[in-house]
């Protein structure tokens, strides 16, 4: 028994110091973000001598956060908003209708996932161009094709939770397949729909390749902003970092607020 | 009947045509292509197997595949032994097993240009500062070196998805019958035969899981790639992702980049299917 206690506090030392070890990034990136380019080459590792926000202002100004930040959260919430109406209605309409034609369609969103963004992108950016829709609006619908089909998938997965009684007995009341589906199952694909919108909000958020080929300077998003941010001070680290923890920002205050959502929707959508 | 059919094809319609649209037209495309002098906007004639061809003595783009092989094999060991390390170590009885829970995944959910951004800082300022002081070599200079930029990719991919892997993994434990564990206790077991004999064969189906998860998300990296190292030196840690990006948007060779997307294509089929075929293979065994 005196042994296994033992065991258990050098267990817990040993997990807080990789926790430690594994927070350290952020911490080395905070604490030289307050500094001077003088600081920083005198001393990396300390806690800065005192909270001086000039690396800030000029990083908040540089990255023009605002504008980026509501163009990230524009595009973010368009988008995902889009792939649940859309994704929702086409699961519930594959998991109704048993034909063939059926899971072959199925069998056509689930083997698109197999295809990686960099072996459709050259082509896609072309078409897209030539039809002038290289704009937000271009983008949009490109995150719903790409989203699209991993978030049919779950939803196609929580139907066969869903009784066909509950439509039918809507059917009698005389509501039509739109009210059937708007009124009484897409409220119980409830949960599903908080996984769609965790695993499409964290992969659009950070995207960067494709708002990057598609919206080239024009209004740009945070990762895209960062990118040219980053190469105006490259080694200038006190900027730099200070720019790095105000993108971050927004992902830290949205994991502590949807922390349990967050978790169990990228577990729900990994082990599928 | 007819009306439940249309019912049926207006609620599939908006992700239809765009799947069409942003996938399968593209790839269709792509794949004519990769066979045509296409330079992104028209092309004039067809020039057979040339591209593919010219692409198995291209040897940057050989190069870039192997660094990628050697990449997604290093990170994929690592990611499972310290993801599955990391699953242990929060599902057992620490008090700070929620907060240490929070800390490893909390990388995850930052986007790898970032990420990369921050490690850039840590490997060439925080590593040659570390070095000096405590007067190691090994510590200097990194991010210089191909070597060093390997390992610093691989040790940015295994900090940022090793969270992911606990995840799946703590998934799986959650589903060892605790009566089990009990059991293997009361007949005497150890900490590690418990795990060798009891916990390690019932999880053995997460190991499928998150080794294909980790060879095709290790293959597909891109913005890690180009915020950490941009390539660099002179090309040496290139990917495959990375690679096909700058022959067709730097070096506007729009055709035989295609090509290279083509070939890459099928290395990520060929892997996803492999893993389909064990899943079932394994439903089947079961």
């Amino acid at each position: 028994m005196k042994k296994k206690k033992w065991s258990i506090y050098v267990l817990e030392v040993f997990g807080l110091l990789l926790g430690l070890v594994w927070i350290s990034p952020f911490y080395l990136m905070i604490v030289n973000s307050f500094k001077d380019p003088r600081g920083i080459f005198s001393n990396v590792l300390t806690p800065p001598s005192e909270l001086n926000f000039v690396n800030y202002q000029q990083a908040f100004e540089d990255l023009q956060f605002v504008r980026s930040f509501f163009n990230s959260l524009m595009i973010t919430v368009a988008s995902v908003v889009i792939i649940i109406l859309f994704s929702s209605m086409a699961g519930y309409a594959l998991a109704r209708n048993k034909s063939k034609l059926s899971s072959m369609i199925l069998l056509l969103f689930v083997a698109a996932m197999l295809i990686p963004f960099q072996s459709v992108m050259i082509p896609l950016t072309s078409n897209f161009g030539q039809i002038g829709m290289l704009n937000r609006v271009g983008l949009i619908i490109m995150y719903l094709g790409f989203g699209c089909s991993l978030s049919i998938f779950l939803y196609h997965g929580a139907m066969t939770g869903i009784s066909v009684t509950l439509d039918e007995a809507a059917r009698m009341d005389g509501a039509n397949k739109l009210q059937i589906f708007w009124r009484i199952i897409f409220p119980l694909l409830k949960p599903i729909s908080v996984t769609v919108a965790i695993l499409n909000v964290i992969w659009i958020w950070n995207d960067y390749l494709l708002p990057s080929l598609v919206l080239g300077n024009s209004s740009q998003t945070i990762p895209i902003r960062m990118f040219y941010f980053f190469g105006q001070y490259t080694r200038q680290w006190h900027l730099a970092l200070a720019g790095l923890t105000i993108a971050i920002i927004p992902v830290i205050i949205f994991y502590f607020t949807s922390q349990k959502q967050i978790v169990e929707g990228v577990a729900e959508g990994a082990v599928k | 009947m007819k009306n439940k059919e249309m019912t049926f094809w207006l609620f599939i319609t908006p992700v239809l045509l765009s799947l069409s649209l942003v996938v399968i037209l593209p790839v269709l495309m792509g794949i004519f292509y990769s066979f045509t002098n296409w330079d992104g906007l028209n092309f004039t004639a067809f020039v057979g197997m040339d591209h593919y061809r010219r692409l198995i003595g291209d040897e940057q783009f050989l190069q870039s595949l192997w660094f990628t092989v050697r990449f997604a094999l290093t990170s994929i060991i690592l990611l499972n032994v310290i993801g599955l390390g990391l699953a242990l170590l929060v599902t057992s009885k620490l008090k700070s097993r929620n907060l240490l829970r929070t800390i490893f995944f909390m990388p995850n959910l930052i986007g790898g240009l970032i990420l990369g951004f921050i490690w850039q800082f840590i490997f060439i300022r925080v590593f040659s500062t570390i070095g000096d002081v405590i007067g190691v070599e090994v510590l200097k200079g990194w991010l210089s070196t191909p070597a060093t930029g390997f390992w610093g990719l691989v040790i940015l991919t295994v900090w940022q998805m090793a969270g992911y892997i606990m995840i799946i993994y703590i998934a799986y434990l959650q589903g060892v019958p605790k009566e089990l564990m009990e059991s293997a206790e009361i007949d005497g077991a150890t900490p590690g035969q418990k795990f060798r004999h009891v916990i390690f064969p019932l999880i053995a189906p997460a190991f499928t899981v998150t080794m294909f998860l980790t060879l095709s998300n290790s293959f597909k990296i891109y913005d890690q790639n180009l915020s950490l190292t941009g390539g660099g030196p002179y090309n040496s840690t290139q990917m495959v992702a990375m690679n096909i990006v700058d022959t067709a948007f730097s070096g506007n060779q729009m055709a035989y980049g295609q090509s290279k997307a083509i070939v890459f294509f099928v290395i990520v089929a060929i892997i996803s299917l492999s893993q389909v075929y064990y899943n079932k293979k394994r439903e089947v065994d079961l």
